[in-house]
């Protein structure tokens, strides 16, 4: 289960600064919520995976360790949030500058050849 | 009472945000009013910690009574004191400058500011890596629509940027934090030093991943020389007294650096120690040139001063990276300085532009100012410059003296250099702005006198500084002692309270 937990996490990051690499917004956007699936599983893998295991200390006997999950709760709201206005962001760039180039440089260039 | 001290400057702004985001419409009066008294009542309780924290003792408050290491804490020690009333001094001064009609370009200015002022005074105070990025991202979030505030193209564009670096950067933190936890089992920073200190060596190769990646992070608040590239045209495109406060925004990213390098990996982690000074002395010199080169190539004033924001930035880091007592002790006396002289310049900034008219803030001829700005901005421009007797030439000389042997040799000529640039482009940029231009009526009564009243606060803190440099150097040397003793805090916040009522 870890070989394939690491890899799913390694992928989803790999694609996701693939992603934000490109020039457009949308793929940026894609690749920032990619991003945050990514870290998300991440800071989960860091209590130690353990199956079967209850999630709160209740006596003796084996428990999931608590914190991560109190971690990535406040990181998915955070990251959810975020990716909410980095959307809106693109949107109204998009509107503003009239493409969607993360540099809003294509206007400029057309603008400069008229 | 006094122990409830400590987390006003938190919920104080987070208070007055809410009442401010209320919808009132159109009743401008009360939002600066309550804007205005949450400022101030900050400004006077940082006044009361700083008081609080040079009797000496690490003071903490455990949010709903959670012991430390298990609960939320924030902590007071004299640098996050310092670091409080820095913002809280800036922002009055924002604050005041809003008030003069910029505040009423857009929606809701005041709430958002008080919600960037809560998000920069929690990461100042709090005690734990996970809150330090739950801060910042108050903060950031805060910060993203402060920059949109009154829309316009140029507003959009950078914060695009702006706002995706930033969210790559906060994707790392969550990285790094994650790496630190499962490496050392805890997110108190104190707790966590204690832990590194007696480390497995087997994991000590991901705590190093985990501390490198975090430099990452706070180097791209900072601004640190390969991830500043978003900082000049967001500063100068941001609202004026946005980007004002925005001067402390970079210092937050020291302000960390700081705080987690000397506390985490500060004396006795062992194979760890000062693990990140390499990284932070010689890329804070590359900042310092490449700030140095900025400053020269400006076109325009906003863009000049966003870049003296980037020499600012080299030189503190410069000095975090010589890692000494005395370095630190100068470096936070020249970082009350370059915060309050680089936010007063912003505003100035948009003072000249509204009186030049047309031609703006773009460094070409046009219609020439008033006598009173080219004063100030006589003023504003030999203290980031550095030149005697203002505080920026207090703050370079306390830090060339701390620099030791070879140090020397690499920080005297960056630093004296890239004060030379700054030196250069400002009287250039003053020679455009106040002398070759054509004549015009005065027409200083144009501007409000509530802009008039901000850029004065922030550029009086220059001559303020000289005056008070005695008790204030008292106090950074104490700042400084304290940091380099790591066991002080680790001791403060990890032997439990006798009397735990």
């Amino acid at each position: 289960m870890e070989m394939l937990y690491a890899i799913t996490t390694g992928v989803l990051s790999a694609s996701g600064l693939y992603l934000m690499l490109r020039g457009r917004t949308f793929p940026v956007v894609v690749g920032l919520t990619l991003l945050s699936y990514a870290v998300n599983l991440f800071l989960f893998s860091m209590g130690g995976l353990t199956s079967n295991a209850a999630a709160i200390i209740d006596g003796p006997g084996r428990y999931g360790d608590p914190l991560p999950q109190a971690l990535v709760l406040t990181a998915i709201v955070i990251g959810f949030a975020m990716t909410a206005f980095a959307v809106i962001l693109a949107m109204r760039a998009r509107g503003d500058m009239g493409n969607d180039h993360v540099d809003g440089r294509r206007a400029e260039e057309r603008e400069e050849r008229r | 009472m006094m122990s409830h001290l400590i987390v006003l400057p938190v919920v104080l702004p987070l208070a007055a945000a809410v009442v401010l985001l209320l919808p009132r419409n159109g009743n401008a009066t009360f939002k600066r009013f309550l804007s205005l008294v949450a400022t101030l009542a900050l400004l006077l309780v940082s006044f009361l910690l700083v008081r609080e924290a040079d009797s000496g003792s690490v003071q903490y408050y455990a949010l709903g009574n959670w012991q430390p290491p298990f609960g939320i804490v924030m902590v007071l020690d004299r640098l996050s004191a310092l670091m409080v009333l820095v913002t809280a001094l800036l922002a009055v001064g924002c604050v005041v400058f809003a008030c003069g009609g910029d505040d009423e370009k857009g929606s809701n200015f005041h709430g958002l500011f008080q919600l960037q002022l809560m998000g920069i005074n929690g990461a100042f105070l709090t005690g734990d890596l996970f809150n330090l990025f739950v801060f910042f991202e108050v903060l950031l979030l805060a910060s993203y629509a402060l920059l949109l505030h009154g829309g316009g193209k140029s507003r959009i564009q950078s914060a695009v940027h702006y706002a995706v670096l930033n969210l790559a950067g906060s994707a790392l933190f969550l990285f790094a934090v994650g790496m630190l936890y499962g490496a050392t089992g805890t997110l108190n920073m104190a707790d966590m030093a204690a832990a590194v200190s007696q480390l497995d060596p087997e994991r000590s190769g991901l705590v190093i991943a985990g501390a490198l990646l975090l430099l990452v992070v706070f180097g791209l608040k900072a601004a640190i020389l390969p991830l500043y590239f978003w900082l000049p045209r967001a500063y100068a495109a941001a609202p004026p007294p946005v980007a004002a406060l925005f001067a402390v925004m970079t210092k937050i990213g020291v302000y960390a650096i700081l705080r987690v390098y000397l506390l985490i990996f500060g004396d006795g982690s062992g194979p760890l120690e000062a693990l990140e000074q390499p990284w932070v002395w010689w890329l804070g010199l590359a900042t310092l040139a490449a700030g140095g080169i900025g400053v020269l190539a400006a076109r325009d004033l906003r863009m000049l001063v966003a870049y003296l924001v980037l020499v600012s930035v080299g030189t503190l880091l410069a000095g975090v990276g010589m890692r000494s007592p005395a370095a630190i002790s100068a470096l936070l006396f020249y970082l009350v300085h370059t915060t309050l002289a680089t936010g007063g310049l912003f505003l100035l900034a948009e003072m000249v532009g509204l009186q030049r008219g047309k031609a703006g803030t773009r460094l070409v001829k046009g219609r020439a100012p008033g006598l009173i700005t080219a004063l100030l901005f006589l003023v504003g421009a030999m203290t980031v410059a550095g030149l005697p007797p203002l505080s920026g030439a207090l703050g370079k000389v306390l830090l060339m003296t701390a620099g030791e042997g070879s140090q020397r040799l690499w920080l005297w000529p960056l630093l004296l250099g890239s004060g030379l640039c700054a030196l250069i482009a400002l009287s250039r940029a003053g020679s455009t702005l106040f002398w070759r231009s054509q004549e015009s009526d005065d027409n200083d009564d144009r501007l409000s006198r509530w802009k008039w009243a901000g850029t004065c606060w922030l550029l009086a803190a220059s001559p303020l500084l000289v005056v008070l440099a005695g008790p204030v150097t008292q106090y950074t040397d104490d700042a400084a002692t304290q940091l380099s003793e790591p066991s002080v805090m680790i001791e403060a916040l990890l032997t439990p309270k006798e009397d735990a009522s």
